[in-house]
């Protein structure tokens, strides 16, 4: 929401100065999130649904959490699943993996084991053969965080 | 051979199988830090093929996100007898194969 959060500056910007250096970047990466998917979508809409995105609420290690992403398609010569792209919200990098499949892939599911360094939402989004994009995003508590420790 | 592969030996012609595969790698995020700061240096698979007598059946971009011994499960139609081959690339001139047979009937 650049336009409210222009304006909500904009008028803290009117009762005192000081305060806006102090802010937190609190969306700058979210911003990174939808520059990765923007890269992938392109000018693209993206429409919520017929993604199946299988990931624990809750975990304890963020080192290492099973993840499946599904597509609802018959993954036929005319009608079938090109691509999968993973994001993430909140790790130093939005991406987590792009996957490329095909109509002899027969099913349009894939799994893997992923790192997620804080709590927060996994976004699944699958372009098919006719160049549409779909969603799902599945929010993840983590206790444990991945990526960032000190290497003993 | 640091990769495991695991493919049916055998399936009916048109059977949807599943392919998985799990390779040894540290997946070095480049986002950590040693204990007096210096940053530790990136090292990850970024590419991951897999190819049903030579032609493409799968392919997956991998990012730092993807866990420690990356872990990858997909599926594909049994067409024909022959051999699958798996191919891992990344940092550093990382280079890893694998290969599979399967028979259809």
């Amino acid at each position: 929401m650049p336009a409210t959060r222009r304006q909500f500056l904009s008028l803290v910007g009117s009762v005192t100065v000081i305060p806006i250096v102090a802010l937190p970047p609190v969306d700058a990466t979210p911003t990174m999130l939808n520059t990765a998917i923007r890269n992938v979508v392109g000018e693209a809409a993206v429409r919520i649904g017929k993604v199946k995105l299988e990931i624990p609420p809750l975990v304890e290690n963020g080192n290492t959490v099973p993840m499946t992403v599904s597509v609802a398609s018959p993954m036929t010569a005319d009608d079938y699943v090109k691509s999968i792209h993973i994001f993430n919200e909140k790790n130093p990098q939005p991406n987590i993996g792009n996957f490329y499949l095909n109509p002899s892939s027969g099913r349009a599911q894939v799994s893997t084991r992923i790192r997620l360094a804080d709590t927060q939402k996994v976004v699944a989004i699958a372009r098919l053969s006719d160049d549409s994009f779909w969603q799902v995003a599945a929010d993840v508590v983590v206790t444990l965080a991945a990526c960032t420790e000190e290497v003993n | 051979m640091a990769a495991l592969v695991n493919v049916p030996t055998r399936a009916k012609r048109g059977d949807i199988i599943e392919i998985r595969t799990l390779t040894s790698h540290i997946m070095e995020t480049g986002f950590r830090h040693t204990m007096d700061g210096a940053p530790v240096p990136r090292d990850i698979i970024t590419s991951f093929t897999c190819r049903h007598n030579g032609a493409e059946i799968f392919r997956a971009d991998l990012f730092p996100a993807i866990a420690a011994n990356p872990y990858l499960s997909f599926f594909t139609v049994a067409k024909e007898s022959g051999k699958f081959e798996f191919e891992w690339i990344g940092d550093n001139g990382y280079s890893s194969i694998a290969s599979a047979s399967i028979i259809v009937e």
